[in-house]
């Protein structure tokens, strides 16, 4: 893969900025995905985890299957407020 | 072992900005010790706004000085790139005559210390933000120099700027237990054992944990608030909006991303960072009603943090009278992040001995014996 291969599509974010990250002193997903915003698009690191997980192994020597994955959040699919509000808009005081 | 002069334990924004500021004054054997990665705890769960709108003269004077650091913080740090500074204002709604009351007195306080926030009418709130519903609105306050920052970005900042004046990061690193010997604090952790006769408290969530090590008991408790974000679309939103009355606030980052967030007063006391379907649900409910064009915008991720929460939700910060060279930097309830350049400054100033640059006797652990709190009234 080239330099400016595009790894996260979601965020834009090219394979040159993710070695960036490895050089600056990143050694997790983790790590990298707060400084460069991969994962944290529409699609939440489907694509880009293993890519960039492969990428970190190959650098740092460390075995892929050993990284630490970044949490899953929820929902699993990205979904509408206005859907999640299904029982109406609401003038609620906390 | 490691030895060192000066051991922080914890890798937020705090500990970063504490680092970073006693290596700027020359105090550069400086160890950061960091459970898991650097901002894994409130710092990068945080709502990552800033804003000079608070209650008592304190905070509104931590503010004014920390915000005018975050402006230019790039320059201070070189960090190319910046920190995704934004400032498109806060907007605190006023729904009752009570705190319609509260904010003017709030209003007339910053005024007076060269805060350059007012009152405006529904009208004029909606011509801030189109789209905002008005129902019951009596008014609210505004200040186009609040906004957002980077929470990642602010702390790598100070992290990587620490790092180049000779501070030792240590990720991964867990704090187990801090035995003492005359003035050596010897900490034990996960990855080693670290000496020092300063150690600073800067755990945030777990500023208890580690106070019970020395035998001190930090009246500074967990407790979780739950976050979404959605997809990044255009710039629609300028100012961060803040509802008390629903406890909640919503702001578009410079990404283009909304993040929003609600607080529940029956969250119990505990360290809990898993978030509910419930929060989703009511938080769609609300912001939905209060910027009903928002229903068209995806949410894509939920997560928890939890504030350090002290009695008066005021920040502990300086000595413990009864360990000498433990330091304490918790407990900021919330707001820990927007006022880091300030509490980084002000420990470095306490720790060395310096004046310091703005009061900080109010900030002091004595003051839940004596029962001199000063609660601040602005809180989400």
């Amino acid at each position: 893969m080239e330099d400016k291969t595009i790894v996260c599509r979601c965020e834009d974010v090219t394979l040159e900025e993710i070695r960036q990250a490895i050089a600056g002193g990143a050694r997790t997903l983790d790590e990298i995905k707060r400084l460069k915003r991969c994962g944290m698009g529409p699609c939440q690191g489907r694509t880009c985890r293993p890519l960039i997980a492969g990428e970190l192994s190959r650098i740092t020597g460390q075995d892929q299957a050993s990284l630490t994955l970044p949490t899953f959040r929820p929902p699993v699919i990205p979904l509408k407020l206005g859907t999640l509000a299904r029982g109406g808009a609401k003038n609620e005081q906390a | 072992m490691n030895r060192h002069e000066v051991i922080i334990i914890g890798g937020g924004v705090t500990g970063c900005s504490i680092a970073y500021h006693l290596a700027a004054r020359g105090m550069k054997d400086v160890a950061v010790l960091e459970r898991a990665y650097l901002t894994s705890g409130a710092t990068g769960r945080c709502g990552a706004g800033f804003r000079h709108q608070w209650g008592t003269k304190t905070n509104c004077l931590l503010a004014k000085h920390a915000i005018a650091r975050l402006e230019r913080l790039a320059e201070e740090l070189d960090y190319p790139g910046g920190v995704e500074i934004k400032q498109g204002g806060y907007l605190i709604l006023a729904y009752t005559p009570k705190m319609e009351e509260q904010f003017k007195k709030n209003l007339a306080l910053q005024r007076s210390l060269g805060i350059d926030a007012r009152w405006v009418t529904p009208r004029e709130a909606r011509e801030i933000v189109p789209f905002l519903n008005t129902e019951g609105l009596l008014g609210a306050t505004f200040c186009a120099k609040d906004g957002h920052a980077n929470p990642f970005k602010v702390t790598d900042a100070y992290a990587r700027a620490a790092r180049r004046l000779g501070v030792k990061i240590h990720t991964y690193t867990e704090v187990q237990d801090i035995k003492i010997e005359g003035s050596l604090k010897t900490v034990i952790t996960s990855r080693g054992t670290f000496q020092a006769p300063v150690v600073v408290n800067a755990a945030g969530g777990h500023a208890a944990e580690i106070g019970r090590m020395v035998g001190v008991d930090l009246p500074v408790v967990p407790e979780r608030h739950q976050i979404l974000v959605t997809e990044p679309v255009e710039q629609v939103l300028g100012p961060m909006v803040m509802s008390f009355y629903h406890n909640l606030y919503c702001q578009q980052t410079p990404h283009g991303s909304f993040i929003m967030g609600l607080g529940d007063p029956n969250e119990p006391k505990e360290y809990n960072v898993r978030s509910s379907w419930q929060f989703l649900s009511q938080m769609a409910q609300k912001v939905v009603w209060l910027l009903p064009v928002l229903k068209n915008v995806r949410v894509v991720r939920q997560w928890a943090g939890v504030y350090d929460m002290s009695p008066d939700r005021q920040p502990v910060l300086g000595e413990v009278p009864e360990v000498p060279g433990f330091y304490v930097a918790a407990g900021f309830s919330g707001h820990g992040f927007m006022i880091a350049p300030m509490t980084g400054q002000l420990m470095a100033e306490i720790i060395l001995g310096l004046p310091t640059t703005l009061p900080v006797d109010m900030f002091s652990l004595s003051r839940f014996t004596t029962g001199e709190l000063f609660v601040e009234p602005s809180v989400v």
